[in-house]
């Protein structure tokens, strides 16, 4: 330290530094520091850990946690409750027989259940962002991915997935539908490529946030809206709706071109057949680009922090 | 390698939208840190202090890898935090004083075994420092307690606490004794000149407390305008400022302002009367000689904040 304190303005700084290197202040020797570093946990290690934390947490309220598993599970029924009530009326819901609809609404609820709860909390990044709490995640360490999407990992969103799984099971045993091994296969492909592409959404649609704080609504359009979009069969909808989300938002492919070929119905706008097995592949290009787009966020958060 | 943080002409540049008319946006580039230069060797422990908005978080940002400087080069353990952000991570403590990391609804404890598997500290190292932290910072009633139901004091020891386990070489302060009670002050204080000399843990501080800054730094550094100011002593930082004391006197009855060598009388309210000192000056001659001509009564001492210091440093050249 300068024995002579100074005042320095922008122009002294320089000299003020120097000062100090001159005294030479030599540093503590046997300072603590050169201890062995082990590498910072991975991805999977970072996502449990916090998940785990959460469930703790929520289970410190273990009434009120039985009370949300018990609701997620009913209000999420309750779309399935409407498709009933439908069917009270009429045969057949744009050609499709309430079998069939139950398959379409079992298949998407169980695949976005999946995806929402894993990592269902993603979209509260934009708060994060905005009241400085993503700062806190940066400066531990370990992927912020991992901790964003574990964040406030709740076992009561398993209430959703658990009323998707049943109503696909049901349809599973009502469906009139010659089973092939390559159909009884997609099944479970299907419902794999449709959680990963329902997790891609949540993570583009975060990374969006990273621009736009207020974003969650918009994101909640796409995978909300999504899922009870796919619930129905494509039939139901205009045709430049079915457009948008098999040419550009490549929703179709998480249940609707799989579940189709199961059910051996004809395929929307001509598609071929055989997209029924390209799930994986897009829900890999939709993972690919959801990582890219991420990576540019937090770019774009670490250079201007807000 | 003694100087355990670098700093070389570092900036940050922010660009601001701002609204001008309907659809119309201004850019306009706020340099929030403009051209900052400073070395602290292994083992000191500094105050960075200065106004509101004056580029202090930006630059405690920049060392601990959230942002990333927009030109100038920061060395920090021999790491450039922005590039290598977790490896920072895994050598450096911080603590948000107006933000925990603590989690809410969870035992302290429970806090602490996370920190123990994130930074991948081997057990018997974590069981030691967490002992030593536990007696230090008198958390053992706590470690059971969920951290919502801690007072501010003991959340604030219990980030603290959250924050050595895994043995940093630097440990980043933002304002640790803000909205403490004088005990809790005082107990965040001691712990950390105890962790600075045992330790030899290098301490960087933002506060707005003076008093922190006296009772625990021998350098402290001002930022203004994202520009650094003064890097030295803290006594010749009130000698830069020309800062002053203000003793308040209280007299017997009303009478005109106080005549006493080296002061001035800068307010009168009845019996009641503030009179202004340099900061470097003792105030015993001056509390002697108006007690020898006034009938005293009472009298107190206040010392100068922070932003008075640093405002009376620009009432010179430094227009704005």
């Amino acid at each position: 330290m300068p024995d002579a304190p100074e005042a320095v303005g922008a122009a002294g700084v320089a000299g003020a530094t120097d000062a100090m290197d001159a005294t030479g202040v030599v540093g503590v020797a046997g300072a603590a520091g050169v201890t062995e570093r082990l590498p910072a946990p991975g991805m999977w290690a970072t996502y449990t850990m916090i998940a785990g934390m959460w469930i703790r947490s929520t289970l410190a309220y273990r009434a009120s946690f039985v009370m949300m598993l018990v609701g997620n599970f009913l209000v999420t029924a309750f779309d399935f409750v409407v498709i009933a009530l439908m069917f009270s009326q009429v045969r057949s819901l744009g050609g499709y027989s309430f079998a069939e609809v139950a398959f379409l609404y079992g298949t998407s609820t169980t695949a976005f259940g999946l995806a929402n709860a894993l990592l269902g909390s993603i979209d509260k990044l934009g708060a994060r962002v905005r009241d400085g709490t993503l700062d806190t995640l940066l400066v531990r360490p370990a992927p912020v991915l991992a901790q964003v999407a574990a964040d406030r990992f709740g076992l009561q969103r398993l209430g959703r997935l658990l009323q998707g799984g049943l109503v696909l099971g049901g349809s599973l045993l009502a469906l009139h539908v010659h089973w092939t091994v390559l159909k009884v296969l997609l099944v479970p492909v299907m419902l794999l490529s449709g959680t990963a592409i329902f997790c891609a959404v949540f993570v583009a649609g975060a990374a969006f946030q990273f621009w736009a704080q207020d974003a969650a609504e918009v994101q909640s359009a796409f995978t909300y809206g999504g899922q009870t979009l796919l619930q129905y069969p494509p039939t139901v909808f205009a045709k430049d709706m079915v457009r948008g989300v098999t040419y550009i938002f490549p929703l179709a492919f998480v249940n609707w071109l799989p579940a189709l070929y199961i059910l051996g119905r004809p395929y929307p706008l001509g598609l071929p057949s055989w997209l029924a097995f390209t799930p994986p592949l897009v829900a890999a290009l939709c993972l690919t680009l959801a990582g890219l787009a991420w990576r540019v966020g937090v770019r774009a958060y670490r250079s201007t922090g807000s | 390698m003694t100087d355990l943080i670098e700093l070389d002409g570092v900036e940050k540049v922010f660009d601001v939208r701002r609204k001008t008319g309907r659809w119309r946006r201004e850019k306009r580039q706020v340099r929030a840190v403009d051209g900052i230069s400073f070395r602290v060797p292994r083992g000191e422990m500094v105050g960075y202090i200065g106004p509101n908005g004056a580029g202090k978080s930006t630059t405690i940002k920049m060392l601990t890898g959230i942002l990333t400087p927009s030109a100038g080069r920061i060395g920090v353990a021999g790491l450039d935090p922005s590039r290598e952000r977790t490896k920072m991570a895994q050598r450096i403590g911080v603590v948000f004083g107006q933000r925990t990391t603590l989690w809410w609804d969870l035992p302290l404890y429970d806090s602490y075994r996370l920190a123990h598997r994130m930074y991948r500290i081997p057990d018997a190292r974590f069981r030691e420092n967490l002992d030593r932290c536990v007696e230090l910072l008198d958390l053992a009633s706590l470690l059971d307690v969920p951290v919502r139901q801690l007072s501010l004091g003991q959340r604030m020891r219990g980030d603290i606490a959250a924050a050595l386990l895994h043995d940093p070489d630097v440990l980043y302060l933002d304002e640790p004794t803000i909205g403490l009670d004088v005990i809790s002050k005082a107990k965040v204080r001691q712990f950390l000149r105890d962790l600075n000399a045992e330790r030899a843990t290098t301490i960087l501080l933002t506060t707005h407390d003076l008093t922190d800054i006296e009772q625990l730094c021998k350098r402290v550094m001002v930022i203004d305008h994202g520009r650094l100011m003064y890097d030295g002593a803290l006594a010749g930082l009130h000698e830069a400022g020309e800062s002053e004391r203000t003793l308040v006197v209280d007299l017997e009855r009303e009478l005109p302002p106080v005549r006493a060598e080296g002061a001035r009388v800068i307010k009168v309210e009845g019996p009641r009367q503030w009179l202004a000192f340099p900061a470097s000056a003792s105030a015993a001659p001056l509390v002697a000689q108006i007690a020898a001509e006034y009938p005293l009564v009472d009298l107190s001492v206040r010392e100068p904040d922070i932003e008075a210091v640093i405002a009376r440093m620009y009432e010179g050249p430094e227009v704005h």
